[in-house]
């Protein structure tokens, strides 16, 4: 199973990137399965379901942080994939908190960021952008080639080491790109983590513990399916 | 790297049929456009271009720098793609004034050469005919002024070898005097346009069809002087329209070519 963690700000074009890259992958003879993690509204996965026909899931987290739920569920979420025949898990997070970062180890970690929300916006992320395998520029077509360019360049300040990408998701256009990545990414195996460690809090996902499983975890946890319990001494 | 040529070689129509033109030849300096109703196929032309397709995309045609397939580090790497993109939805979205923006812009092209800026901004006077202030905010500029310094800021500081402009004619460009300067600065040029002016004076022509490149047709000795009387009527109804638009009236006389 390959694991894609998609991420970042609301509306930046995380489904429309997702849904390029799911059709070619699809073309390509992959089988993929879809989870959308929202905080209280979310239609994606019934979009997936009804254009491409493939597994889908949707989690709402309500009160808890999306990146928190992301950590608690994932490896069910892996094994509910494996179980519905699918080779890659596509993940797309809500994105709300831009100090964490949702990205596995072993995974591939794609954020999605839109030019049109202003020059500066790579400076202003953290782990999101700086922990991604992948930085998709997007709505490349409605935006000077110069802001485009000073964009660029503030993702390449931010994390040096990112694959930057400028699409038009809409129109499939730049998406090839993140299709082959996805296709070298390697299995996910052994014990799953997160890339980068979480910031200051008071949870055990929060103080930093990087075990994916809710099982792993003590506080306020749910599981991929069922409510929110609580574990502790 | 220095880019001489452009290939494109002909893939497939929307029906599957191999494309009645097989091979077109952009050369450093060329002024080509792109011509056909709507529907034709002409934006995914340019979309192939823009992407360096690699019998990739659905037209399945290959695009060649120099006669060569393109890297893939090249065609993935948005820091090395030697093309603009310019659309009729492309727009400057920064509240800055024109100056502060273009400097933003040079330091991170070009080192921040100052006379990159002044350059610029000659440009964009010179294509727009309104002229720009470096102290104008870019929020206040109009539509031809923010599209002359679109172009302006692709060419100048931008410097890509390669400009796509995707149906950007409209009010507030003298057209052939804009073709005239940047043939100047020797890129390749790509229209996609409706516009007998600009048509005429390129180069040649792609005539699109049900998504294939139906044929190229070179601009004739005949079409060149035509073009000049076709530039006549294309400013006298710019002129008509600066005169409507500053409250004067039209004399009959004023319109009869």
């Amino acid at each position: 199973m390959k694991l894609v963690v998609c991420a970042g700000p609301p509306s930046s074009g995380k489904t429309s990137v997702l849904k390029s890259v799911c059709g070619k992958l699809l073309q390509r003879e992959n089988k993929i399965a879809y989870l959308k993690i929202d905080t209280q509204y979310a239609i994606e996965d019934e979009i997936f379901k009804k254009e491409f026909g493939i597994p889908t899931k949707k989690v709402y987290t309500g009160d808890l942080c999306p990146d928190h739920v992301n950590v608690l569920i994932l490896g069910d979420g892996l094994n509910w994939a494996e179980k519905e025949g699918a080779d890659v898990l596509l993940v797309e997070s809500a994105g709300l908190c831009l100090r964490c970062a949702p990205y596995v180890e072993g995974g591939l970690g794609i954020v999605v960021l839109e030019v049109t929300s202003g020059m500066q916006l790579p400076l202003k992320l953290g782990p999101i952008l700086s922990l991604a395998d992948a930085a998709v520029m997007t709505k490349i077509d409605l935006i000077s080639q110069a802001e485009k360019e000073v964009f660029r360049a503030g993702i390449n300040k931010v994390a040096p080491n990112v694959c930057v990408l400028e699409a038009d998701a809409l129109h499939g256009i730049g998406i090839s790109p993140l299709v082959k990545m996805i296709e070298r990414c390697p299995e996910i195996v052994g014990e799953l983590r997160l890339k980068g460690v979480p910031p200051l809090g008071v949870c055990t996902i929060c103080i930093g513990k990087k075990e994916i499983g809710w099982e792993k975890h003590f506080g306020i946890l749910r599981a991929l399916e069922g409510d929110l319990f609580y574990r502790g001494e | 790297m220095m880019i001489e040529t452009i290939t494109i070689l002909g893939g497939c129509s929307k029906s599957g049929d191999p494309e009645p033109v097989k091979e077109v030849n952009l050369k450093k300096g060329d002024v080509v456009s792109i011509v056909g109703p709507t529907g034709s196929g002409k934006t995914m032309l340019i979309n192939d271009i823009e992407l360096f397709a690699s019998g990739d995309t659905p037209t399945k045609r290959r695009v060649l720098i120099n006669g060569d397939e393109v890297l893939e580090e090249i065609r993935n790497n948005p820091h090395k793609n030697p093309i603009a993109r310019i659309t009729q939805h492309t727009t400057f979205l920064s509240d800055l004034p024109v100056c502060d923006f273009l400097e933003l812009h040079a330091k991170i092209r070009q080192d921040g050469e100052r006379y990159l800026i002044k350059k610029t901004l000659d440009l964009a006077n010179q294509l727009s005919g309104e002229n720009i202030l470096l102290s104008s905010r870019m929020t206040e500029l109009s539509g031809g002024q923010t599209r002359a310094l679109l172009i302006a800021d692709a060419v100048v500081i931008g410097n890509t070898p390669i400009i796509l402009l995707d149906e950007v004619e409209n009010a507030g460009i003298y057209k052939d005097r804009a073709l005239k300067i940047l043939r100047g600065y020797q890129k390749m040029m790509v229209f996609v346009t409706h516009d007998p002016v600009i048509t005429l004076f390129s180069d040649f022509r792609i005539v699109m069809r049900n998504g294939a490149m139906e044929k190229v047709i070179k601009t004739t000795e005949e079409e060149k002087k035509a073009a000049e009387e076709v530039k006549r009527v294309d400013n006298l109804l710019m002129d008509l329209r600066e005169k409507i638009r500053s409250g004067e009236t039209i004399e009959l006389k004023e319109v009869v070519v």
